[in-house]
């Protein structure tokens, strides 16, 4: 085999390997956020935190804008503290904003929604490192039963 | 300058090599003279291939030295061994051509690998060996194509590329047909002559190798047991030498392997 | 009973011999200043004969083991109405697991057990001997460019094998089955992370690539030079290669998606 043959049948079979790459890059993977790394971080405190997960998204709207960075005991009251990785270009929520832990479908993994909160000239704009006060933990379905079990019990 | 023009190419001296337990040299010493075409012959599985590759520096001896020009091969660094290696070359019994390279590759083998040669000299190069060994017509044939003995004749064009100072033939005799036979018998003799090579021929062939040696040292039993000139050697009085050269089929190596007594074996079977 | 933890002690200590000996052989071949440049044909050689002769066998069972798992997971996946999950199911298998392994299998079978073979072949005919004889070194000229082709062509190898399988699972699910296009790749994008999932899959191809081609090379290598041996030494190095794939998947896996 010629030395030309050689490297041609040797540089299709790299391009091909390079375009199952981008492939799998583009199409597959959501390196969007991924791609963009400027991110800063803000902090909350759940109940609890049901099923979420470190990289479950935080969504307002339904629109991914972050992710959960780490999840940790506060070592002093024992509640979890969820700290979460959000888009730079996201960068003016106000204080009033609240947090919630919601499931994507009956079965689908659990995310945080956020919901902006009202703003007026009180309201300060979230920065890197604050505390979002207002949060709603993950609905635990023992608790759920219970409460059903409840009302129906007062009936 | 050449290494004392007096004094043996390859001196071997009180060789001692053991492969596991069995001893395969025990004390031997062996001198090859500069230009002469010297033998070994002996009977088979006594280690006649081992000892090309003591020699070539692929085994270490237990003991003893192998002076390749004065230089112990088994002491040398890696670096001087292959340097030493370059101005030897061993002819494999079976060719040990390279299989993925046409024959002219294969002969440009050495020499693109050690020298930066350009091609068109290396291709003078290539048809002067190919010609010696006369196989220039068949420069573009793949080792597939080729019979035993064209394969063992583009082995030894290979082998003479770089003019190499000693050549080693591994049974080069063995299974040829009278052709092939009488073409490598010549050729050994006049490429040894015509570039003053120094050639170490082990061979059982009696007859093959009595014509073109200078020398001969007969290995049996762990050492020399016989050497001299092939008329010296033809009156020696060992008996297992005179077996041996005389091809007879009981003596000092006997025709029965070691057995029990035949008539009590022949008792139990009946039994 | 004795006999056999005897044999047991002596197979240990051959294998760990062996694993000895295999290093050697590969510090042998790399350790030192490379020249690639002046044997650049001989790696492209061995980039052709182990990658792009295998691209055939690695693209039909992609194609196939994508469309498998899409007619599969479609199957179990409408049980719980949860078909917008194809995507993902079929991606994340793939990226993870099968991509990589498969991959390595299929690469072990094929291209492994021609390398020792080759290798085997030219011990036996003595074409490595009289190599050494000519001052080459058969580590260097031989094994090196094969261990480096291995190492290269097979994480490419599986990169592909995850790109036609997940185009294949598109053509099963979306074309045959009615899933939604878009949701097809849009429920694979929201699950699929590049770090998490494609580069761990490119960690793992690169590691199971390391341990087939060192295992392929070094069998040939060692392998008793009759035609017995060689084909006893094909036959191990598929075999060992296999197992040693499967048993790093299993301890990749853990430490990668364990947590």
């Amino acid at each position: 085999m010629t030395s030309r043959k050689l490297e041609l049948f040797v540089g299709f079979f790299v391009a091909l390997a390079i375009a199952a790459l981008l492939l799998l890059a583009m199409k597959v993977a959501n390196t969007g956020v991924a791609g963009s790394d400027q991110s800063y971080q803000l902090l909350a405190k759940f109940e609890n935190i049901g099923g979420l997960k470190v990289r479950s998204p935080v969504k307002v709207g339904g629109v991914v804008v972050g992710r959960v960075a780490s999840i940790q005991l506060d070592p002093e009251s024992f509640q979890p503290v969820v700290a979460l990785d959000i888009n730079s270009s996201y960068n003016n929520f106000p204080e009033t904003s609240s947090l919630a832990i919601l499931t994507s479908g009956l079965l689908g993994e659990q995310y945080i929604g956020l919901q902006p909160g009202f703003v007026d000239e009180n309201v300060e704009i979230l920065k890197n490192g604050d505390y979002i006060e207002d949060t709603k933990s993950a609905i635990v379905l023992e608790e759920l039963i219970g409460q059903f079990l409840f009302n129906r019990g007062n009936q | 300058m050449e290494f004392g023009l007096d004094k043996p190419l390859v001196d071997i001296q009180n060789l001692t090599f053991r492969r596991g337990d069995r001893v395969i040299y025990d004390d031997m010493s062996m001198q090859f003279q500069r230009g002469k075409v010297t033998a070994i012959m002996g009977p088979s599985g006594i280690g006649k291939t081992t000892l090309l590759r003591l020699i070539g520096g692929q085994l270490k001896p237990d003991s003893g030295q192998i002076l390749f020009e004065g230089a112990d091969i088994p002491k040398l660094s890696r670096q001087d061994l292959y340097q030493a290696r370059k101005k030897m070359s061993m002819l494999f019994q079976s060719g040990a051509l390279f299989t993925d390279m046409s024959v002219f590759d294969n002969v440009a083998f050495p020499i693109r690998e050690h020298t930066r040669l350009p091609e068109a000299i290396i291709r003078t190069m290539v048809l002067m060996k190919l010609e010696a060994v006369g196989l220039r017509g068949a420069r573009d044939l793949m080792p597939a194509e080729l019979s035993g003995g064209m394969a063992r004749r583009a082995a030894l064009a290979r082998a003479i590329a770089l003019d190499p100072q000693l050549i080693m033939y591994d049974e080069p005799f063995a299974g040829q047909d009278p052709i092939s036979m009488g073409v490598i018998v010549r050729l050994i003799r006049s490429l040894n002559d015509a570039l003053g090579l120094t050639s170490i021929v082990v061979s059982h062939d009696v007859a093959e190798v009595m014509s073109i040696a200078d020398y001969v040292y007969v290995v049996a039993e762990r050492r020399v047991i016989g050497h001299g000139t092939p008329d010296q050697l033809r009156q020696h009085e060992s008996p297992l030498v005179q077996q041996f050269l005389q091809g007879q089929a009981d003596g000092p190596v006997p025709f029965h392997f070691k057995a029990a007594d035949y008539a009590t074996e022949l008792m139990e079977l009946s039994r | 009973m004795l006999k056999q933890i005897q044999q047991l002690g002596a197979n240990t200590l051959g294998t760990l011999q062996g694993l000895g000996r295999a290093t050697q052989m590969l510090f042998g071949a790399l350790w030192g200043r490379p020249r690639p440049i002046k044997n650049w044909h001989l790696y492209m050689k061995q980039i052709y004969v182990v990658g792009v002769l295998s691209l055939l066998i690695i693209l039909v069972s992609g194609l196939f083991i994508g469309m498998v798992l899409a007619l599969q997971g479609y199957t179990v996946l409408a049980k719980f109405g949860a078909e917008q999950m194809l995507g993902p199911l079929v991606a994340l298998s793939l990226l993870r697991e099968l991509g990589p392994v498969v991959t390595a299998l299929l690469f072990a079978g094929r291209a492994g057990s021609a390398l020792t073979a080759e290798i085997g072949l030219m011990k036996a005919t003595e074409q490595l001997s009289s190599m050494e004889m000519m001052a080459v070194d058969p580590l260097r000229r031989v094994i090196a460019p094969r261990f480096w082709a291995g190492v290269i062509s097979m994480p490419l190898l599986a990169l592909i094998f995850n790109a036609v399988g997940i185009l294949g699972g598109h053509l099963v699910g979306v074309d045959w089955l009615g899933v939604d296009g878009g949701g097809y790749w849009s429920a694979m994008q929201a699950n699929v992370d590049f770090q998490q999932d494609v580069v761990n899959g490119v960690i793992k191809s690169i590691v199971f690539a390391f341990i087939v081609t060192v295992i392929a090379l070094h069998k040939g290598f060692d392998a008793v030079p009759t035609s017995e041996g060689i084909s006893q030494a094909t036959t191990q190095t598929v075999v060992t290669a296999s197992l040693a794939v499967l048993g790093f998947d299993f301890v990749l896996t853990a430490v990668m998606f364990g947590g």
